[in-house]
């Protein structure tokens, strides 16, 4: 069945954003960039899976009661991003702008190399 | 491996039992003995929920086309246990609170050396209402 | 295939469990501990899902991932230092740690393995309340019945305890007065969204309360999910506001309203030359009578835990507030 199969295409990228997004928390160098790779997980890993699971579900009550709770996930998770980002900047804590000393170097001979290339 | 299978559970759960004992034990600090109180807590909790699991049961909750549910009776007593846990929880902290007003300090250690030189006072200006 | 699934989910989640309490124990910044307690306690509500305690993974969820951590984090903040936590050592505790655990581990080696459904804990009392459920009160949720009818004493034992832990709070903190902010801090996205927001989250709290005899739910539920509904209100619009909303005289009132409303449901039994908290006695129909009385109990219930968890809440936030 389509449903059937739409269902588990759901679930399957869900999952998969889910695992993303927990890669991108550990894995990025500074607070605001690791917040925005969670960010994912609430506002399109979630969703999925619960559109998933009402694609499984049918036509009920329940699937009524999922829909909702879709809505006030997607409005109420940015926000939480929101307060967390706000929250932090009130806190202090800098959004790096520049590049490091080492990351420095590297642009600049990357840099060298194209324009060479140009030429 | 059925014995591996069947108790686990239950092993893990000890486990998790003797980490929070150890914490209320070896930690100086009093905030994390209460975490570690709380983790105790949980994991009995956990032990008395798995006891009530029936396999390839349902929720306790009565529908149609079900004709196993697991048992209900565990599921009531820690209801009750997690409310009255969260009670002791809060008045643990308002100790903690006032703690740190009368020692300046939430170290048992520190409130410990305090205590044997008399050198705490206890403000008692609350208004209840 | 659906039996292997639970075992599935039931090892990764304890591990994760192993895991957190290790990072509880190692990490020394205290804000970190807390915030790894609260995660904690939500995938132990998951643990209580998987394991089939749909009531009780609800209460977890609520009381342990919403409320407990709301209320150390607020007594972070007025106990100062939150990098203070030593390590210490203790080869003494370890050794008894370490014993006392051999000793229950032996002692599990007579139990029934996990979900047997021969096992002599499930063969007695559980199929005769499930049974009697049935026949008697006629409600789906068998543990609101328990918990309401069956047991009722027990829950009201329960009510004066989450009073009296109130009482407790109220005398060692007091509830401090705290006026309203002349100019608030703008946020307006926070504002905008948490408005309906908590129109929602109280009208949930209804449903939970009310809905507690068809599905998971039920008074401490709902008590918790309406004042997490208040407590959001004062940590956006700051306390001063959410104190002339619901001020802080009336709640303890509330709370002893609320285990006044279940001590007079079972004193209407002795009316009737019944028993005390035998709601056969409150209407001419036993079943509906039992009806009435699990919803008047669970009322008060949900009335005491609301007013108690805002009272200790109103109490933490309005220490610094006290001269």
């Amino acid at each position: 069945m389509i449903i059937s199969f739409l269902s588990d295409i759901c679930l399957l990228l869900g999952g998969f954003f889910t695992l993303t997004g927990a890669l991108g928390l550990l894995r990025f160098p500074n607070f605001y960039s690791r917040l925005h790779a969670a960010s994912v997980t609430e506002s399109l890993a979630a969703p999925l899976l619960i559109t998933g699971v009402i694609l499984d579900t049918g036509l009920t009550l329940d699937s009524a009661k999922l829909v909702l709770i879709i809505l006030i996930m997607v409005i109420a998770n940015p926000t939480i991003t929101h307060a967390l980002c706000r929250a932090a900047a009130h806190g202090g804590v800098n959004p790096e702008m520049r590049l490091k000393s080492s990351e420095k170097k590297q642009s600049q001979t990357d840099t060298e190399l194209s324009s060479k290339e140009s030429k | 491996m059925n014995e591996l299978l069947g108790h686990f559970n239950y092993w893990i759960v000890i486990f998790l039992m003797m980490m929070g004992l150890y914490m209320v034990i070896a930690s100086s600090n009093l905030i994390k003995k209460l975490i570690g109180i709380s983790v105790f807590q949980a994991s009995v909790f956990i032990l008395y929920i798995t006891f009530g699991k029936i396999t390839e049961g349902s929720p306790p909750i009565i529908r149609d086309n079900v004709d196993v549910y697991s048992n209900p009776l565990p599921h009531v007593l820690i209801l009750t246990a997690i409310v009255v846990g969260v009670a002791t929880t809060s008045v643990g902290l308002a100790l903690i609170v006032r703690i740190k007003e009368a020692y300046g300090s939430t170290d048992e250690d520190d409130i410990h050396d305090m205590d044997d030189n008399d050198d705490f006072h206890i403000k008692n200006n609350r208004s209840i209402t | 295939m659906i039996g292997n699934l639970h075992l599935i989910i039931d090892v990764c989640l304890l591990a994760f469990l192993v895991l957190i309490v290790f990072a509880v124990m190692k990490v020394t910044n205290l804000f970190v501990a807390t915030m790894l307690f609260g995660i904690f306690s939500f995938v132990t509500a998951l643990l209580f899902l998987d394991l089939d305690a749909v009531d009780v993974a609800f209460t977890e969820a609520a009381v342990g991932a919403g409320f407990s951590t709301v209320l150390m984090l607020a007594a972070l903040r007025l106990s100062g230092a939150v990098e203070n936590a030593k390590h210490r050592h203790s080869a003494l505790g370890l050794f008894i740690v370490v014993l006392t655990g051999a000793a229950l581990i032996y002692g599990t080696s007579d139990f029934p393995n996990m979900g047997d459904a021969n096992a002599p804990v499930q063969l007695h009392l559980a199929p005769e309340f499930i049974q009697l459920t049935q026949e008697k009160i006629d409600i789906p949720n068998v543990v609101t019945a328990v918990l309401a009818s069956f047991r009722g004493y027990d829950t009201f034992g329960e009510t004066v305890v989450i009073f009296s832990a109130g009482v407790a709070v109220l005398l060692l903190l007091g509830m401090g007065h705290v006026e309203p902010k002349n100019e608030p801090e703008q946020n307006m996205v926070l504002w905008v969204v948490v408005k309906p927001f908590i129109a929602l989250i109280l009208i949930f709290g209804l449903y939970v309360q009310f809905h507690g005899d068809f599905g998971a739910g039920g008074g401490f539920q709902a008590g918790v999910i309406f004042a997490s509904g208040m407590i959001l209100y004062s940590l956006v619009f700051g306390e001063g506001y959410a104190r002339k909303v619901i001020s802080s005289r009336i709640l303890p009132r509330l709370a002893a309203l609320g285990v006044l409303i279940y001590g007079v449901t079972g004193l209407a039994s002795l009316l009737w030359d019944k028993p005390f908290l035998d709601y056969n006695a409150l209407s001419s129909n036993p079943v509906s009578g039992q009806h009435m009385g699990i919803l008047l109990v669970e009322a008060g219930v949900g009335l005491a835990v609301f007013a108690t968890v805002l009272l200790i809440f109103y109490s933490f936030s309005g220490v610094n507030h006290n001269e």
